[in-house]
């Protein structure tokens, strides 16, 4: 297709009055462009929803793709049971507030219904356990797409990971027989019962998030942000004191001002000391903090070199 | 701020990941902790000295066997831009995951040894880049340490990687002559190559401008997904959701949807629910026409006088990458082409393109994993596209096997 000189001219000119675009615009475009794309290659999808930053994310670039119909699938959230009651009440609002349906499923009753047996000791977590509780959903619902708010920088397993990640019908992830994704061309076909849990936001970055819930002015939940709170002082780390932590002879009750910089389980998300009481404070000590999110934060990862892998390849999400 | 993606070419013995490792140390975008654990990793395995390489090896096989197996992304920043590093295996036997790397990539870097010089692989990474239509090519001639440093040995290896680009499409090539391990033109100028009188690889990195390498003329968008809320409000609301591929859509512009040849007229664009008057390249908006006419997943809206090519022929390159079957004059295939999915039969494979030697191979009868070649398609329903090396978005396509469902071929059309 050739163009004229004046034609060219017009384009370089053109070109040279816009503006480059911003980072945030193309991740975002980026984004709902995958959420369009589960709509339109799926026949029942479902929004991984925990109540975490990353999946509130989410729910904001579900909106505005959809817009203005509502989200066309249901927020799903696994409950551990060993959930923040503020990132609770944050969900039933959001669910609320945005119209959309929410699926609530537990992993208290997959525990009694299956007889599970849940780790014991100081350093129990019921992380594992959630994959029974996950793969019994998507089985109850037929679920052949699960949307997540996985982002490739959090850990090195989740670096290799395809933005359409194909699952077995055990919900398994193989890394060594992934499908080649090229350019924007997701291929979402899959067999009844096997599913396809998809990242929009993987190419987004902590500090992205944060900017784009600020640049989206989007209300988050109150442990974010810096709040006088009791704390379990243990190997140097600091956990909620909640009953649901087996204390230790060792740790320490201590009182500090702190917010969570990721929210997980108690059991497994630390907290750390700040100030910061605003999105610009937080992403102020996030910029020049020298220490990874999961690496301060996510106690579910350092057990092993290659945890995260692991779990994923046993059907996590 | 705007985002760059580029993708890194070389083996590890061409020091691919310790110059990735390298990019990301001396931008201070290592965090301590992860500093920590590479200096646990490196001591575990007896390498003495911090391997920067660690940075970029994800999978416990791929520590174990000292390789990277599949693309990796690494996200870093500078004050001046947001970088996504693609990092793809260089071994020949990992040819579909440097395609796959290099179809999302804006700029390639491509490492040389200067201890060898242009060889086979450097051949084989430049006519990939090439095909993909990658349009800034950095040729990253590393080791300079191990050749003295040395003005002479450079000029030699840039002269003859000149002469191999002028046999392929490249549209912006730089080469640069650098040490990873030591950071030499990596983010600080080299002591030891005063005579380099030429920017550093981050300088380019970050100067390179891809807003120009979109096709800013061609008014492509894809339709991903209809919005039709059904609400007493929005009772008649439809609205064609989807991304503007290339060109660009403004309100009361007359488009034409393809396959079907429908004319209409665009009654509004909106993004996240708000109206706006324009949308351009890149842009995931909805589109809402002054016809009530039948549009569904997979059409296209064009510019009504700028059409792509509308048809079920289809001549293009292929990347084989299915490792258990081969591809075969007669064998049936999904083609995913932007939204549309349409079955289709290979007629015939014209030639085979030796990707080190670059020779024509005629009288191929099938192909297997990792082989690059002409074919010629036909497919049950047309296809509206453009040629991949003028429209990157609206010429690529992919082959899915119809029973085992994986993607196996990467197309670009011609």
């Amino acid at each position: 297709m050739s163009i004229s000189v004046k034609e060219a001219s017009e384009i370089n000119r053109e070109i040279s009055e816009r503006r480059a675009p911003d980072y945030l615009d193309q991740l975002e475009a980026e984004a709902i462009y995958i959420m369009r794309e589960v709509a339109g290659q799926f026949e029942r999808p479902a929004l991984l929803f925990s109540g975490g930053k990353d999946s509130i994310t989410l729910v904001r670039l579900a909106q505005k793709a959809f817009a203005p119909g509502k989200i066309p699938f249901p927020l799903v959230h696994i409950d551990t049971g060993h959930n923040f009651i503020e990132a609770i009440e944050y969900r039933d609002a959001l669910a609320e507030k945005t119209n959309a349906k929410l699926i609530v499923r537990y992993v208290e009753d997959t525990i009694k219904a299956k007889g599970l047996k849940e780790q014991t000791g100081k350093n129990a977590s019921r992380n594992w356990l959630q994959t029974f509780t996950l793969l019994d959903t998507i089985e109850e619902f037929e679920f052949d797409a699960c949307i997540g708010g996985a982002r490739r920088d959090e850990e090195k397993a989740r670096a290799k990971e395809r933005i359409f990640s194909f699952r077995d019908e055990f919900g398994q992830w193989d890394p060594k027989r992934q499908r080649p994704e090229l350019w924007n061309l997701f291929n979402g076909r899959i067999q009844k019962g096997e599913n396809v849990r998809v990242f929009p936001i993987s190419n987004w970055t902590e500090l992205d998030v944060w900017a784009y819930l600020k640049r989206e002015k989007i209300d988050l939940p109150s442990i974010y942000f810096a709040h006088q709170r009791e704390l379990i002082l243990r190997d140097g780390k600091l956990l909620n004191n909640t009953p649901v932590i087996e204390k230790d002879p060792e740790d320490q009750i201590v009182t500090r001002q702190v917010r969570f910089r990721t929210v997980g389980d108690m059991t497994c998300t630390a907290a750390v000391e700040s100030s910061a009481a605003t999105l610009d404070e937080v992403i102020a000590e996030i910029t020049i903090s020298r220490i990874s999110e999961r690496g301060e934060t996510r106690i579910d990862d350092q057990q092993t070199e290659a945890a995260m892998e692991d779990r994923k390849k046993g059907g996590y999400f | 701020m705007d985002l760059l993606r580029f993708i890194t070419a070389g083996s590890v013995d061409d020091g691919k990941s310790t110059l990735i490792g390298r990019l990301l140390y001396d931008t201070k975008n290592i965090l301590a902790d992860q500093m920590e654990a590479i200096e646990r990793a490196s001591k575990t395995r007896n390498a003495g000295e911090i391997d920067l390489a660690l940075l970029t090896d994800g999978l416990r096989s791929e520590r174990e066997q000292g390789i990277t197996i599949d693309v990796a992304y690494k996200y870093f920043q500078t004050p001046n831009r947001k970088f996504i590093s693609i990092d793809a295996p260089g071994h020949i036997q990992y040819t579909r995951n440097m395609v796959t790397g290099a179809s999302n990539a804006d700029l390639a870097i491509i490492l040389v040894d200067a201890r060898h010089g242009v060889v086979e692989q450097t051949r084989r990474h430049s006519l990939i880049a090439s095909m993909l239509g990658i349009p800034h090519v950095i040729v990253a001639i590393n080791k300079m340490d191990l050749v003295g440093n040395s003005e002479d040995a450079f000029l030699e290896i840039a002269k003859s990687y000149t002469e191999l680009a002028e046999k392929l499409s490249i549209k912006d090539l730089t080469i640069i002559p650098v040490s990873a391990l030591n950071g030499d033109n990596i983010v600080e100028r080299s002591q030891s190559m005063s005579w380099y009188t030429g920017e550093t690889l981050l300088s380019v990195l970050e100067k390179v401008n891809v807003l120009k390498d979109q096709n800013l003329e061609d008014g492509r968008f894809a339709v991903q997904y209809v919005i039709r809320p059904q609400t007493d409000d929005l009772h008649d609301y439809r609205g064609y959701a989807g991304r503007v591929q290339s060109g660009s859509f403004k309100k009361g512009e007359l488009i034409k949807v393809l396959p079907s040849e429908r004319e209409s007229k665009i009654a509004k664009i909106e993004f996240g629910g708000n109206e706006i008057e324009e949308a351009s390249v890149l842009e995931s908006v909805t589109i809402l026409l002054e016809d009530d006419i039948d549009i569904s997943r997979g059409d296209t809206i064009v510019s009504v006088n700028n059409s792509p090519i509308v048809s079920q022929d289809i001549e293009a390159l292929v990347c084989w990458m299915d490792d258990k079957k081969t591809l075969k004059p007669g064998n049936k295939y999904i083609l995913q082409h932007g939204t549309a999915r349409s079955r289709c039969s290979v007629r015939d494979i014209e030639y085979q393109i030796d990707i080190n030697s670059y020779e024509k191979l005629d009288e191929v009868e099938s192909l297997k994993l990792n082989d690059v070649a002409r074919i010629v398609l036909r497919t049950a329903q047309p296809i509206a596209y453009d040629p991949y090396q003028q429209n990157r978005a609206n010429g690529a396509a992919i082959l899915i096997d119809e029973t085992s469902n994986v993607t196996v071929g990467a197309c670009m059309i011609e």
